[in-house]
């Protein structure tokens, strides 16, 4: 356990989160610059079979640790047992993906080791044998760079801002086995179940996604059924404009999004919401419907690497942002593009 | 259930915000309570309306900072209190969190701590886990729905959003929650609620009140930027009809290899 750079693998229900590889691969890049090997470190159910992929992912050395007390993550226990392990073996460094389970034990950790935290980074540089991070802060309006004088440094690495390394099949290792710090006398939390996500592909890990804004409802021509009130009847306006962007988004196996106007006028539920007071993505190729392009959205999307935009405003700003745009009406064009698909990628 | 309310000044979502001659600015744009914070004022409301007591509004900051406090006072929170030390200027998360846990433990008696999810300036959204770690208390991140609180059992069951749906979790009191917009629409301040917020002494607190020296920080920040500016050339696709700007939109988007 003498490896300096740690990398926390995030898992559930026995399958790790890709951004952990994404990590494992950042962490190999700073053992190049700071000396020494990769240490993974796996906890929870299946543990054992993650760290075999931990292994052809890169990592030297892999300690897990499986016990009834960690079968589901829980913050307490498992911050408990990463401290501890930090102490023994002062690592300079542990990263961790950007899941929501990654931020929450890398912040806790933070403070059981008395040392710094800095999530959501989308680069890292080493200067002086410290870590420089670069973080978007104020939504990606503005970038900084920070560093943390204590060890170890706790860095959280964003989801899709480092390349997943290749699986090496012909790496392997014997993975250290460690017995968790807290009996189940002693946790505070029990977790009781778990009700699934509505289906489609997550906002987060998406290549592609397609966002509908406002301008779903704004088609006159859709006659809603008798007997709803003007506000009913734009929601269902806007529920059938989404379906034509869901059909979109399905011929392109891409998640589908949505800007906060759309999200606050109860057209389509918070969780597909990107901005600001939403989620933040970086997806490959984002398509953006009926979107004028608000501050608070860009915010959400502006590391998009392409962005293409349908709008039937062609003063929208999100014109600029975009590398193709199309000014029209997006009930003739999105179900127009979902066929120039569907012809092309032979679905 | 004694319940406390933590939120945070910052300058509104819609502002500019940019960097000059490495100070950031915002314009005339205003500063207000994180909008995520709302929700937090707004969840321990509903649970104070619902079990009784009484909901405390909690910052740390500048004297300015009052405002964002005022506000949670003008949703309906009934105390507020801002801790504010010269010796607090540029700390860092766990810094904050321990002086926020300070001060919890000098309130008393508290059941339940809510955050906002993360607040807007600084997107570090680790807040509450600090908090929650410093009391030594369970931390109950990004609920969206508190299922059943029972402060005679101490017991609160919620719904925690993850990347996969929710976890459902049952924790004992005393404990710390952040929230997401799922948790319900945060109250517009009465009229008769701005009044009382306006007229509101409220009190505040040195790191000396709390019993406590500086906290260390170790995260530093020796660099600030505005974020590149995307270099992009837009073309606007057109055609005679919406098959012929789609045609050519498919065609050129899978040219660029990005699907």
């Amino acid at each position: 356990m003498s490896n300096k750079i740690w990398v926390y693998i995030d898992q559930f229900k026995g399958q790790p989160h890709l951004a952990s590889w994404e990590a494992l691969g950042a962490g190999r890049s700073l053992a190049g610059a700071l000396g020494g090997g990769v240490t993974a470190v796996v906890f929870g159910a299946g543990a054992k079979d993650i760290a075999v992929e931990a292994f052809r992912h890169g990592a030297d050395e892999v300690l897990v640790a499986d016990d009834p007390t960690l079968t589901d993550y829980r913050a307490e226990p498992y911050t408990s047992l990463l401290a501890k392990l930090a102490k023994e073996a002062s690592p300079d460094v542990i990263l961790f993906p950007t899941t929501t389970r990654g931020r929450e034990i890398a912040a806790m950790a933070a403070v059981d080791l008395n040392t710094g935290v800095m999530p959501d980074v989308t680069a890292l540089d080493v200067q002086d044998g410290n870590v420089v991070v670069t973080r978007p802060v104020y939504a990606g309006k503005l970038v900084a760079k920070a560093v943390c004088t204590a060890r170890p440094q706790l860095i959280t690495t964003r989801i899709r801002a480092f390349p997943k390394p290749e699986a090496d099949p012909s790496r392997t290792g014997t993975p250290t086995e460690v017995s968790p710090v807290l009996g189940e006398e002693a946790i505070q939390t029990k977790v009781t179940g778990y009700t699934e996500a509505g289906g489609g592909v997550s906002l987060i890990d998406a290549n592609v996604i397609v966002s509908g804004g406002r301008g779903v409802s704004n088609n006159p021509a859709l006659n809603p059924p008798s007997g709803l009130d003007e506000k009913q009847a734009e929601i269902w306006r806007a529920q059938e404009g989404f379906k034509l962007i869901g059909g979109l988004a399905e011929v392109l196996g891409a998640a589908v999004g949505a800007s906060r106007a759309a999200v606050d006028a109860g057209y389509i539920p918070y969780s597909h919401q990107v901005g600001q007071t939403g989620k933040v993505v970086s997806p490959d190729l984002y398509i953006a419907c009926g979107i004028s392009g608000a501050i608070q959205h860009q915010a959400g999307m502006r590391t998009s690497k392409m962005i293409v935009a349908i709008n039937k405003d062609a003063e929208a700003p999100i014109f600029k942002m975009a590398r193709y745009g199309a000014v029209g009406d997006l009930y003739a064009i999105v179900p127009a593009l979902t066929e120039a698909f569907k012809k092309r990628l032979g679905k | 259930m004694k319940i406390v309310a933590c939120v945070k000044q910052v300058p509104d979502s819609a502002a500019k915000v940019i960097v000059e001659n490495g100070q950031v600015t915002w314009g005339d744009a205003p500063l207000v309570i994180n909008p995520w914070d709302e929700f937090a004022v707004e969840a321990a409301l509903v649970q104070k309306e619902a079990l009784g007591g009484e909901v405390t509004a909690l910052t740390v900051g500048t004297e300015n900072s009052k405002e964002a406090l005022k506000h949670a006072l003008a949703m309906g929170c009934g105390e507020a209190i801002l801790v504010s030390d010269p010796a607090l200027a540029s700390t860092d998360s766990q810094a904050i969190a321990r002086v926020l846990a300070a001060a919890v433990r000098k309130i008393g008696d508290v059941d339940m701590v809510f955050f906002g999810r993360q607040a807007i300036d600084g997107d570090m959204g680790v807040t509450a886990a600090q908090t929650a770690r410093a009391l030594g208390w369970p931390a109950l991140t990004l609920v969206s729905v508190i299922s059943s609180l029972d402060a005679g059992s101490g017991k609160v069951s919620v719904e925690r959003s993850t990347e996969e749906g929710r976890q459902v979790v049952e924790s004992k009191l005393p404990a710390v929650v952040s929230v997401v917009k799922d948790i319900g629409e945060p109250r517009y301040p009465s009229f008769m609620g701005i009044r009382k917020a306006s007229r509101a002494v409220i009190p505040t607190w040195s790191l000396g009140d709390l019993g406590i020296g500086a906290p260390v920080s170790v995260v530093k920040w020796p660099q600030l930027e505005n974020a590149p500016v995307r270099q992009v050339v837009t073309e606007l696709v057109t055609g005679s009809s919406s098959q012929e700007i789609a045609e050519q939109l498919a065609d050129k988007i899978l040219a660029e290899k990005v699907l």
